[in-house]
């Protein structure tokens, strides 16, 4: 079943609750048939956003279109929009088949039409033949499905979900997320997802919208968002990493008096922090170009099953304590080469990896 | 170790523990069970020997036979029921929209608005009852301050009839529909209303098709708790009624103080406690138990 669907345009955006900016002059294109996920901690103004979208709260100011139409004075039940919540909100009064059926029968949908259309919607979340069951002898897992058919049933062309997998269990969540994107690949309604959890962004998402305090952080590709954030606090926010403070003097990069070769060097002088994922750095002895080190002693060592991880602290001349974290895949070495807690050692990061950020 | 099987560890002093847990527990319900027993089982007992003793301290069905024959017992109970279910109406009418209302404002307001729904209720009935005498008499603050600005000539006959019986009954009645109503209401997913809606349904609709019936079992608690509570009500008929609004619990009492009378008196308690025994067991069949506290909406 394939679908038309429609782009969002979403400019100046603004919404102040009190003294508090939920959302700062937002302005964001969605493209159709996207998965665009909003990203950010709690209290971001990520889920502010999406209820704007489905019109549960009304910016100050700012403008919504679907396609071309302008939506922002249109209440929720004309805008025509799929949306899963957080919480499910199956209608407990009603079977699995009267909640996939609510949007047809509003609709004036046939009873025949509306039986077909409930069970293709079931059959599309893998959960045909359970119909008749009542909502509360369905598992979460299930549940979840029942509440995605229901929004999918009547083909909106836009489909909204604000943290729709955080109920369940990470396994479920997992093969949930796979799932989702096949989905949204079969379906091809234009979805915007939210989420806190970052990795579930980068699994799902064709972009990701990192918002934090109610401002967009920045957008991008799962891949642009990961590699190349664009302030410290998305290379903290997103994947693991430790941000080493530096000084740029004349287009020249120093940490702790020693210089730092980028492939790129930077523009503009000042303070800034070098990103060093955990799975970009390695144990080195060999002395090569491309290669920066840090010299360093393993305060730490632990096993996380599919990798070994070993906290470092770095030798520097300044007060603060730096610490990296490095990350050996389980299987690349042999447990006796691992190095233990006191050892000095020294850390490479390549210098094509090595990024900054503000 | 002995034989084959070897010795199940514990097994003995596991079963004592057990064991003494619960003479524990007994222990701890004993009390429980003797204060049942002495105040409801022997009175109610006790209440349904005495419905079974005729006038001349014989057994007989007598006081039964009167209730079905006599043009008066017939009279009052069908005021007892025209009155109960008046009030039970009136009170759903009035009660569902304030409940609805409350249940849409924030805590803090609600909580205010709770408080005027329970400041009454902590307040002494007949204290109450007088006060609407006060209001409602022929020479009341509503009937003078309607004819001094002239909306009547005559007085209106607001008590001691069907009317005043109605204003008190339902005013002392509302808090126990209102109570559990709107708890149930606070309960229901407020996300189940925004999912009707961005569904496509408008306001109205999500109302009567997922709200309504989400609230059905706090209606019904809160109905059933009120017209129970109606059937057996005494002090404000009595007051405001003003002799002519008779309901059941009034001829008890005039059994008793007039025609000493035990036997008559009991057996319309008799048939007081089973109609409501009845009503209670079909709405048990209605709604489930559990459903009449609080938990309706998961």
């Amino acid at each position: 079943m394939t679908n038309s669907s429609l782009n969002i345009s979403i400019k100046n955006v603004t919404k102040t609750y009190d003294q508090f900016h939920a959302l700062k002059d937002i302005s964001l294109e969605i493209n159709s048939g996207e998965f665009m996920t909003l990203l950010g901690p709690s209290g971001s103004g990520k889920t502010t956003l999406l209820m704007v979208l489905a019109g549960f709260t009304n910016p100050d100011y700012g403008s919504v279109k679907f396609g071309e139409e302008e939506v922002i004075l249109k209440p929720p039940h004309l805008r025509g929009i799929g949306m899963v919540f957080q919480n499910y909100a199956l209608f407990p009064h009603m079977s699995v088949e009267q909640n996939v059926g609510y949007p047809q029968k509003l609709r004036g949908v046939s009873v025949t039409e509306t039986k077909r259309s409930v069970e293709e919607a079931l059959e599309t979340v893998k959960l045909a033949g359970l119909g008749h069951r009542g909502v509360d002898e369905l598992s979460g897992g299930q549940r979840q499905r029942v509440a995605l058919a229901r929004a999918i049933v009547f083909k909106p062309k836009i489909l909204l979900m604000d943290e729709p997998l955080s109920a369940l269990d990470k396994k479920l969540r997992e093969e949930m997320q796979i799932e989702l994107r096949q989905l949204h690949d079969t379906l091809n309604m234009t979805t915007v997802y939210v989420t806190h959890d970052q990795k579930e962004a980068l699994t799902m998402s064709d972009r990701i919208t990192v918002i934090n305090d109610g401002e967009l952080m920045q957008l991008g590709t799962p891949n642009e968002i990961y590699e190349y954030p664009s302030n410290n606090f998305i290379a903290d926010f997103i994947g693991e990493s430790s941000l080493l403070p530096v000084i740029v003097r004349n287009g020249v990069v120093h940490f702790d008096g020693a210089e730092i070769k980028l492939s790129t060097s930077p523009k503009t002088d000042g303070e800034f922090f070098l990103v060093v994922r955990p799975e970009k750095v390695f144990i080195t002895i060999e002395n090569s170009d491309d290669v920066n080190k840090f010299e360093g002693v393993l305060l730490d060592s632990i096993f996380q099953g599919e990798s070994q991880l070993l906290v470092v602290k770095l030798k520097s001349m300044s007060e603060d304590e730096v610490v990296l974290r490095v990350r050996v895949p389980n299987g690349s070495v042999t447990q006796a080469v691992l190095p233990s807690a006191g050892q000095q050692l020294i850390i490479g990061l390549r210098v094509a990896d090595s990024y900054l950020v503000s | 170790m002995s034989g084959i099987i070897a010795e199940k560890l514990n097994e003995q002093g596991l079963q004592r523990v057990a064991s003494k847990e619960r003479l524990t527990f007994f222990g701890l319900t004993l009390p429980y069970l003797l204060i049942v027993v002495a105040l409801i089982i022997i009175p109610v007992g006790w209440l349904f020997y005495l419905s079974f003793i005729g006038r001349d301290g014989s057994f007989s069905f007598e006081n039964y036979e009167r209730m079905t024959k006599s043009r008066a017992y017939i009279r009052i109970f069908i005021t007892t029921f025209k009155i109960s279910i008046l009030t039970t109406l009136i009170c759903a009418v009035i009660g569902y929209p304030l409940s609805y209302f409350m249940s849409q404002l924030s805590r803090k307001w609600a909580n205010i608005c709770m408080i005027g729904v329970l400041i009454p209720f902590w307040t002494s009935l007949l204290v109450r009852t007088y006060a609407w005498l006060v209001l409602l008499q022929k020479k009341g603050l509503l009937n003078n301050i309607a004819i001094d600005i002239g909306l009547i000539s005559e007085p209106i006959k607001f008590v001691h009839n069907t009317t005043g019986t109605l204003i008190g009954m339902v005013h002392i009645m509302l808090p126990f529909l209102i109570l559990p109503l709107y708890a149930n209401m606070r309960s229901i997913d407020r996300d189940c209303l925004k999912a009707a809606s961005s569904l496509g349904a408008t306001p109205t609709r999500a109302f009567w098709t997922v709200f309504f019936p989400l609230s059905v079992p706090g209606l019904l608690a809160g109905l059933l708790i009120v017209f129970v509570l109606c059937l057996g009500f005494y002090v404000t008929p009595a007051i405001l009624g003003g002799g002519r609004v008779i309901m059941a619990a009034m001829k008890i009492s005039s059994n008793i103080e007039l025609y000493f009378s035990w036997g008559a008196a009991s057996a319309l308690g008799v048939v007081l406690l089973i109609v409501t025994s009845v009503i209670l067991f079909i709405a048990s069949k209605l709604v489930s138990m559990d459903q009449l506290g609080n938990r309706s909406a998961k």
